[in-house]
């Protein structure tokens, strides 16, 4: 078959491009394929999945009615095996070859194992795909205990949610000593690793995994630097992902860790776009192009991506400035989470890593007994991070604050003072369109 | 397609911030009296009596639906509310996140994320609102103040594509209403058929096609005629920026400084446009113009640009500002004050009109190059009214954008050298301190700067010595 717009993946960018495409092109034949059997739903939803807070039939992103009424032609259950760059041709894995004018690799990305010897040969879980986590609540149903490998967003989401179903948890940590090292500084980490202690999960930071034996069906001896072992009825890894983009065939567009794209979304290869956590783009700090593999970002990429796959990017190209402003050109990615457990709330963003820098100016309010954080980090006037656990301030607020690169001026002490306040009223002036009086 | 929404509107000029919406949205939502309950959040601020509530705006693009991994937020078409669903809701709260308004939040009591749905179509905090605050009304509403006045002028566009003026004529009819003569000198504005065609005229009030070189006086008579008559005739100029700048500028400056009662709004595009771009005397340094042509010898125009507004400003008129259709509300405001003005003297409104042809950019990019041009200090936006004796800005900007981001928009500055781009750096400073300094300090009123302190004594010693004749003192002493 041939297509004028072609979309590899289901989640948020592809869907986000989708519906960019629509706006600019709405009759241009559109084709996205999935790989999964299933209708389009969002990895970052798996772990609540696993912790039964929600139903896996109630989280799909789109029905069927949606791609009827848009006119795309979505192919689900099919992997994509080959990207002819040249040719402009895809391959299926059921040996179908599609045409394409245009193409959008939004594949996301798949787990990687930690080279721990046995590890292979042992029945493991991890946690990407729906299937996964199918797969891990059937297990869970007749394990006592589970060994999870990974202190990253995954893994303590996956510790909360098996051991508020009765299993006895022990988390062990990948390379780094820390719980969610992308996001929290070590205060805020050291809160919220007690809160998992306090709540009888075993997350001993110091000790790492030697070698993994199997065992019979799901169980797992798990032998640990130290000379311990654990034996678990069941083993979930979450130690780090990669781009899926392993099926280019004649030119191969430049990557890194990911395809290196510029500010429209295009990779070095004419007609190939990439978007979402495949795509290794500009970040808004440094300035060079990394891989911020979040949610956020995936959406507002395959906006961009949809936009400039049917729009006119020359045209915008031409008034750069304009491009950026309009939203149609890739700002920079900023690292930004949220991460809630046991009743909890907590957020991260920016530069929020940021200690002892004579650089940057950094304000700390903490509580550990009613496990309370604040931490503002300054450049200047401007405010270039922040984590919040606990904390009454709006992620959104204080994420545009940064984005937008709000000047304080001599508002930084009121800042720092009254952050719910002065951060709302920031954004109400800067809101466009209030006459300043 | 999209269509007219209610909204929850906010006037925080009304709001005196007593947080009774709090408390009815918390009462409502979780039968409670803890505030934390409530969807709508009062912002305070005693410093500068500020009050204003925040609340959700309803989106029509909104960040918060698309970042929900789980489905749990959707836009409703047919209310345009952005509902939560609670069964879907996975308390993720990246939809936190996105909001830049505090539109959506996490409620550390229910412990779920909450955000405000118009209690179906009839919100508790509008009920309760005493000060007028809150209203509830379609968002088509909002800007309905212009709408129940006429349009004056014939629909469609016979100017360029993209054209700003089409927009700044309709507008200025619409608001000065029906009892006007309009006098439109050759230009742009004529040739958008305002004098006509063919035998028909393409607005619904008088008007009339005068020279270029006496727009003002032709209007002075005729307003004065009316006068004589008894009647009150809003005597209306639409000008191009040669006919007031550069051919109309003795007879404007004559009306001015006899304080005729004209509304004289000047469209700049910085160049005579409709014969073929020439350059005028408000074309900016370095632009490209069919007269000022780029080539191995001439970079554009070699001089800078008259600023007009300010030539007028020291004609002692009732009323001078400047003003840009990329805000709309404070272009109407303006356009009152100047309408109100012309009844008792000179009123003078200078609009900032970039030409898509002539500056060579996009055709729908017109607003936004105005608003760059405005957020760069290019233009600033300013009033002057004599009966309060104050130039304000009306659009302050406290962190301008720098000005090549308002020059690489636009085709006829592409050539600049760094040099030239610097030289205009160097005047929309010299122009924005010497608004600023009219600003702080008033026109050199000696009595007000006396009370103030910002005139020595010594220094009126000396000014008088000048003004009568004699030599100031330092003077004297440096003669000795």
């Amino acid at each position: 078959m041939e297509t004028k717009y072609l979309i590899i993946g289901s989640s948020h960018a592809g869907l986000s491009a989708a519906d960019e495409i629509r706006i600019e092109d709405p009759d241009g034949s559109l084709t996205m394929v999935s790989m999964e059997d299933c209708l389009p739903y969002s990895p970052t939803v798996l772990p609540y999945i696993v912790s039964g807070k929600v139903a896996a039939e109630k989280i799909y992103l789109r029905d069927d009615q949606y791609f009827k009424n848009k006119n795309i032609t979505f192919l689900k259950g099919k992997k994509v095996v080959k990207v002819d760059t040249q040719a402009s041709k895809v391959t299926l894995d059921d040996g179908n070859v599609i045409g394409y004018e245009k193409v959008l690799i939004a594949t996301g990305s798949e787990p990687t194992l930690p080279p721990i010897p046995g590890l292979k040969e042992s029945k493991y879980h991890v946690l990407r795909t729906m299937k996964d986590a199918q797969e891990i609540n059937k297990a869970a149903e007749q394990a006592k205990s589970a060994v999870i490998l990974g202190t990253g967003l995954v893994g303590m989401h996956a510790a909360e949610g098996l051991a508020e179903k009765g299993l006895k948890v022990d988390v062990i940590r990948g390379r780094r000593p820390a719980v969610l090292p992308n996001y929290f500084d070590k205060a805020s980490m050291q809160m919220i690793h007690k809160v998992f202690l306090d709540h009888g999960i075993g997350c001993n930071l110091d000790n790492q995994v030697a070698s993994v034996e199997p065992g019979a069906g799901e169980k797992a001896k798990i032998v640990l630097k130290n000379g311990n072992a654990i034996d678990a009825d069941m083993l979930v890894v979450g130690t780090g992902v990669r781009s899926r983009m392993d099926f280019f065939t004649n030119v191969t567009p430049q990557m890194e860790e990911g395809i290196l794209v510029d500010d429209m979304m295009r990779s070095s290869v004419e007609n190939v776009w990439a978007a979402g956590d495949v795509a290794q783009a500009l970040d808004f700090f440094s300035g060079k192009k990394e891989l911020n593999a979040i949610l956020p970002d995936a959406f507002e990429q395959g906006k961009i991506a949809g936009a400039s796959m049917a729009g006119n990017p020359e045209a915008l190209a031409a008034v750069e400035g304009l491009c950026k402003e309009e939203g149609f050109c890739y700002n920079g990615g900023v690292s930004m989470n949220t991460f809630n457990f046991y009743g909890n709330r907590s957020f991260a963003v920016g530069q929020s890593l940021i200690e002892d820098d004579k650089d940057y100016v950094i304000d700390v309010h903490a509580d550990v007994d009613s496990c309370f954080y604040q931490k503002f980090v300054f450049k200047g006037n401007y405010l270039v991070g922040a984590i919040g656990i606990n904390s009454s301030l709006d992620p959104g607020v204080i994420m545009n604050i940064i984005r937008r690169k709000v000047n304080m001026k001599d508002k930084v002490g009121d800042f720092i003072n009254h952050p719910l306040n002065v951060s709302r009223r920031l954004m109400w002036d800067s809101w466009r369109g209030v006459a300043k009086v | 397609m999209t269509q007219a929404y209610y909204t929850l509107a906010v006037h925080p000029e009304k709001c005196n911030g007593c947080g009774e919406c709090e408390i009815a949205c918390a009462k409502v939502k979780a039968d409670s009296t803890d505030i934390a309950h409530s969807r709508i959040k009062m912002l305070r601020n005693f410093k500068d009596n500020f009050f204003g509530p925040v609340v959700c705006m309803q989106c029509g693009e909104p960040t918060c639906v698309k970042s929900c991994p789980a489905n749990a937020l959707t836009k409703d078409p047919e209310t345009g509310v952005v509902q939560w669903h609670e069964d879907r809701c996975v308390t993720c709260t990246i939809c936190t996140l996105g909001c830049p308004y505090s539109g959506i939040y996490y409620n550390p009591v229910s412990k779920n994320v909450m955000k405000c749905d118009h209690c179906g179509g009839e919100p508790a905090c509008v009920k309760v609102c005493k000060p007028g605050a809150l209203e509830y009304m379609k968002n088509a509403d909002l800007y309905k103040e212009e709408s129940p006045l006429e349009d004056l002028f014939a629909p469609g566009l016979a100017g360029c594509m993209g054209c700003n003026t089409e927009l700044m004529i309709r507008h200025v009819l619409r608001h000065v209403g029906p009892d006007t003569v309009l006098a439109a000198p050759p230009g742009c504005v004529p040739g958008q058929c305002v004098v006509g065609m063919n035998g028909e005229c393409g607005c619904k009030v008088p008007s009339f096609h005068p020279l270029l070189t006496n727009t003002a006086s032709m209007l002075a008579g005729i307003r004065r005629f009316y006068k004589r008559k008894g009647r009150d005739v809003t005597c209306l100029a639409l000008a191009g920026d040669g006919g007031a700048a550069d051919v109309g500028f003795q007879s404007l400056s004559g009306a001015a400084e006899r304080g005729e009662e004209i509304l004289f709004v000047v469209i700049d595009n910085e160049g005579y446009m409709n014969t073929g771009m020439q350059r005028s005397s408000t074309t900016p340094l370095g632009s490209w113009t069919s007269t000022t042509p780029v080539g191995p010898s001439l970079h554009g125009k070699p001089r800078e640009a008259k600023y007009l507004p300010l030539i007028m400003l020291m004609h002692s008129c009732e009323y001078v500002a400047t003003a840009s259709m990329a805000y709309p509300l404070d272009f109407h405001a303006k356009i009152e004050k100047a309408y109100q003005a012309s009844k008792r003297g000179f009123a003078y409104v200078h609009v900032f009109s970039p030409c898509t042809t002539g500056w060579r950019f996009p055709a729908d990019m017109n607003i936004a190059v105005q608003r760059k041009a405005v957020e760069s200090n290019y233009f600033p936006l300013w009033e002057y009214e004599r009966s309060v004796d104050r130039l304000k800005f009306t659009y302050p900007i406290d962190d301008p954008q720098p000005l090549e981001s308002y020059l690489s928009l636009i085709g006829k500055f592409r050539h600049l050298s760094k040099e030239q781009i610097e030289q205009n750096k160097a005047i929309a400073i010299k122009r924005l301190r010497t608004l600023k300094t009219i600003a702080e300090e008033g026109l050199l009123d000696l009595e007000k700067m006396k009370t103030s302190g910002t005139w020595k004594v010594e220094e009126e010693d000396e000014l008088a010595a000048v003004v009568q004749g004699g030599m100031p003192k330092s003077h004297k002493s440096a003669a000795k």
